[in-house]
């Protein structure tokens, strides 16, 4: 699962596997942050009286 | 270090000799710290790495004819180490073992998903479905170069590869590199009564079971000699267990053919 | 008294009455659980499985659940990127559905593998060439979609809703629910696949084995395919055995309508191919391992494995839904899309039973005869489980979350003196629904 595991190699297999796979997580990762982010920042602007 | 020819081991069992006798079980289940229980009538759910068969050429009295086969792991080396069961684990917790051609199986690793067997035509690979639990007496006599296994996890024949282990690291403290044919022998070929089962590297002209097969290696290893098969040689597993048999239908008992194909032998 | 939590505007049933229905479903899963338990102290010795049947009823559940909750990803493929926008008013059910069977799956894979605690080095100690270790990523992390795409229909009950974070969170989740539903779909291409490449790559078991291109044998894309075009089928289903529960209408018949017609052109793609499949394997990849095709279907004990499981599958489970599904009058029939979506639906569940338990029965060895099994009740207890953990999550769902965003509409109610005193503006009771329809 990661380079440091020692099964890891470097080839074609891993690459696309892996890639995909970390590529779909990120995807993920990288949305619920941002929803969350985005969240507590139109809350707190709400509470601060800025209705959007 | 000198790079050396890479080995694969193989054996071959002579059916003509093979009685039936069940000696190669015993010294495998003993020499491999092979778990039993106190019913172990059902065989589809107690473990044994070398299993005897029993064929019958179906016909009638007085034409009814015999063949004892005992199958051990079949070691496939499949396309270039593509066994059935090595690329399907997930865990990586077997491995075709390039230098010997001994498909390996790491307990610890195995976490009992069971895909391999459903891979494996030859039903070499078993399952613990109970704790291996020995009486209590027993577990003074269980080999202590063998690791036993837990439940929930596959096990299989390895061609007793600890045995290999402990030669090479005998030979290489005397200061050699190569081990004699005779250093290194499973169990079951030891144990064997009418001495129906021949061990050594196939890639070493100087082996008995190179001389006995005489195995093409532009065609996977098919043996030359027409009196040897391998078992399911049609589906590409490539095995390195051969069997001898002078017997026609023993021989196509080994694979499956359609019925309007030739009877000729294969090899 | 739990009147505060059910969405504004919509009858539910007294709450003594869902007590005493989650109470019964409760009991079911109470019998899973004790299974459960024996498994996990007692190992898979409580089974009927054996060292030939080393896959059995589990196997089947996770690649059955896995297919009919293709409807989840398919639906959110067509709603969010084809753009079907009346997909709207079933998405969020199909999500549910899909993350219920998905929680299934993984449920019963860890009852299947021998050793729980090492689950995990499927992931750690992947070997990136077996398909099973492909199907435990995609499935694991599609399940974190689904997860994501369940979520917002949580934080839209009333009470969470008026939670200004959560409320926004819900709303900023649905703007970007493309993405998810994006990803959703690759993912689902990919584990759905795998599932199919499970059988498929055992080049030592005639059976299952298919040729295919680059790694992916056939199986690969005839699963994905099956799962898109049931998967639909299933969620018509459960959607209409809701209705019939609750006793409403909860979606229009255009929008399931719509769904059932591009499921049966699916499902007609899915089964030309599936004939061509049997026909190459059957002709040619079979035979050059010496098997005849009729040497899967006879000799059986008890001819369990008769040529009749192939007709069932292809014929009847097949065409003819395809056949009900892409006619109009066909899908206007009450009668008619009620059985388009069983046969549908046992069609998918019967070509995993095949794929996976068949494989297996089949003698290779030719010294070897079939080998048969039925599984312990335990086996089935533990696959019972997970279909009553489902009944409970989906029964919550319906009662406390605005599942059906047509339902206000097509069930129109006076509210109760208890919902009428409560001081709320209409403005807020709107903003409710609002997200579920983004």
């Amino acid at each position: 699962m990661f380079p440091f595991s020692f099964e890891w190699i470097w080839d074609a297999g891993h690459m696309v596997f892996m890639g995909g796979l970390w590529y779909a997580l990120t995807i993920m990762g990288l949305g619920v942050t941002y929803c969350i982010i985005k969240a507590a920042v139109d809350a707190s602007g709400e509470n601060d009286g800025n209705h959007h | 270090m000198k790079h050396e020819k890479a080995k694969k081991f193989g054996m071959v069992i002579d059916l003509d000799k093979c009685t039936g006798c069940g000696t190669c079980m015993v010294a495998c289940m003993a020499e491999n710290n092979v778990p039993f229980r106190e019913d172990d009538t059902d065989k589809l759910i107690s473990v044994a790495w070398m299993r005897v068969y029993r064929l019958t050429n179906g016909k009638p009295f007085p034409h009814t004819e015999e063949c004892f086969l005992p199958r051990p792991c079949m070691q496939c080396e499949g396309h270039d180490g593509h066994s059935p069961c090595v690329s399907v684990c997930p865990a990586t917790a077997t491995d075709y073992d390039m230098s010997t051609g001994i498909v390996s199986q790491i307990y610890t690793r195995c976490f009992g998903c069971r895909y391999c067997m459903a891979a494996c035509p030859y039903h070499v690979r078993q399952f613990n479905w109970w704790d291996p639990l020995w009486p209590e007496k027993m577990t003074e006599s269980l080999n202590p170069d063998v690791s036993v296994r837990m439940r929930g996890v596959v096990e299989k024949c390895s061609f007793c590869i600890h045995r290999y282990q402990t030669a090479t690291q005998k030979a290489n403290l005397e200061g050699r590199r190569e081990l004699e044919e005779d250093e290194y022998q499973t169990a079951c070929t030891q144990a064997c009564p009418a001495g129906a089962i021949t061990f050594g590297d196939l890639n070493n002209p100087g082996h008995a079971v190179h001389q006995m097969v005489k195995p093409d290696p532009n065609h996977g290893g098919r043996p030359k000699n027409p009196k040897a098969f391998r078992l399911l040689e049609r589906l590409g597993t490539n095995p390195k267990v051969y069997y001898l048999s002078s017997r026609k239908w023993v021989r196509r008992a080994g694979d499956n053919y359609i019925r309007q194909e030739g009877s000729q032998n294969h090899s | 008294m739990d009147s505060a939590l059910i969405p504004k505007g919509v009858k539910r049933c007294p709450t003594w009455q869902f007590v005493l229905w989650i109470g019964a479903v409760s009991g079911v899963l109470l019998w899973g659980v004790v299974a459960m338990v024996l498994i996990y102290f007692k190992g898979l010795n409580q089974t009927n499985m054996n060292n030939a049947y080393g896959f059995a009823l589990w196997i089947w559940a996770d690649l059955a659940v896995i297919a009919l909750g293709g409807g989840a990803f398919f639906t959110g493929f067509l709603r969010y990127l084809v753009g079907k926008d009346e997909l709207k008013n079933i998405v969020n059910y199909a999500v549910l559905v899909g993350f219920c069977c998905y929680v299934s799956a993984l449920m019963i894979l860890g009852f299947d593998i021998g050793q729980p605690l090492r689950g995990w080095f499927i992931f750690w100690h992947a070997n990136v060439h077996s398909m099973l270790t492909e199907v435990a990523f995609c499935l694991s992390a599609y399940l974190g979609v689904l997860t994501i795409e369940y979520i917002p229909l949580i934080l839209e009950n009333r009470q969470i809703n008026k939670v200004p974070f959560f409320h926004h969170l819900a709303h900023n989740m649905h703007e970007i629910m493309a993405v998810f539903a994006a990803t959703g779909a690759f993912l689902s291409f990919f584990h759905q696949g795998s599932l199919g490449g499970v059988p498929g790559v055992l080049f030592a078991r005639p059976f299952g084995y298919r040729t295919g291109v680059f790694v992916w044998p056939w199986t690969f894309f005839l699963f994905t395919w099956s799962a898109a075009a049931c998967g639909p089928c299933f969620t018509i289903f459960i959607t209409k055995l809701t209705e019939k529960i609750v006793g409403k209408k909860l979606v229009k018949d255009n929008v399931i309508e719509l769904l059932a017609k591009i499921s049966g052109w699916m499902l007609t793609g899915y089964i030309i191919a599936k004939i061509i499949d049997t026909v190459y394997w059957a002709t040619v990849t079979a035979p050059s391992k010496g098997f005849a095709f009729m040497d899967f279907y006879t000799n059986n004990p008890g001819s369990i494995y008769g040529i009749w499981i192939l007709i069932a599958e292809i014929g009847i489970c097949g065409v003819i839904p395809a056949a009900i599904l892409i006619t109009d009058r066909g899908r206007k029939s009450k009668t008619a899309l009620w059985l388009a979506v069983l046969l549908a639906i046992i069609g998918v569940c019967l070509n995993r039973w095949v794929m996976v338990l068949q494989v297996l029965a089949v003698p290779v060895l030719s010294f070897e005869s079939w080998f048969t099994y039925f599984p312990s009740w335990q086996e089935i207890a533990t696959t019972i489980l997970p279909v009553a953990l489902g009944t409970i999550v989906v029964s919550l769902s319906y009662r406390y979350l605005p599942v059906f965003p047509q339902e206000r509409e097509l069930n129109p109610y006076e509210p109760a003196a208890d919902d009428v005193l409560e001081p709320e503006t209409q403005e807020l009771a709107e903003a409710e629904l609002k997200p579920a329809q983004a």
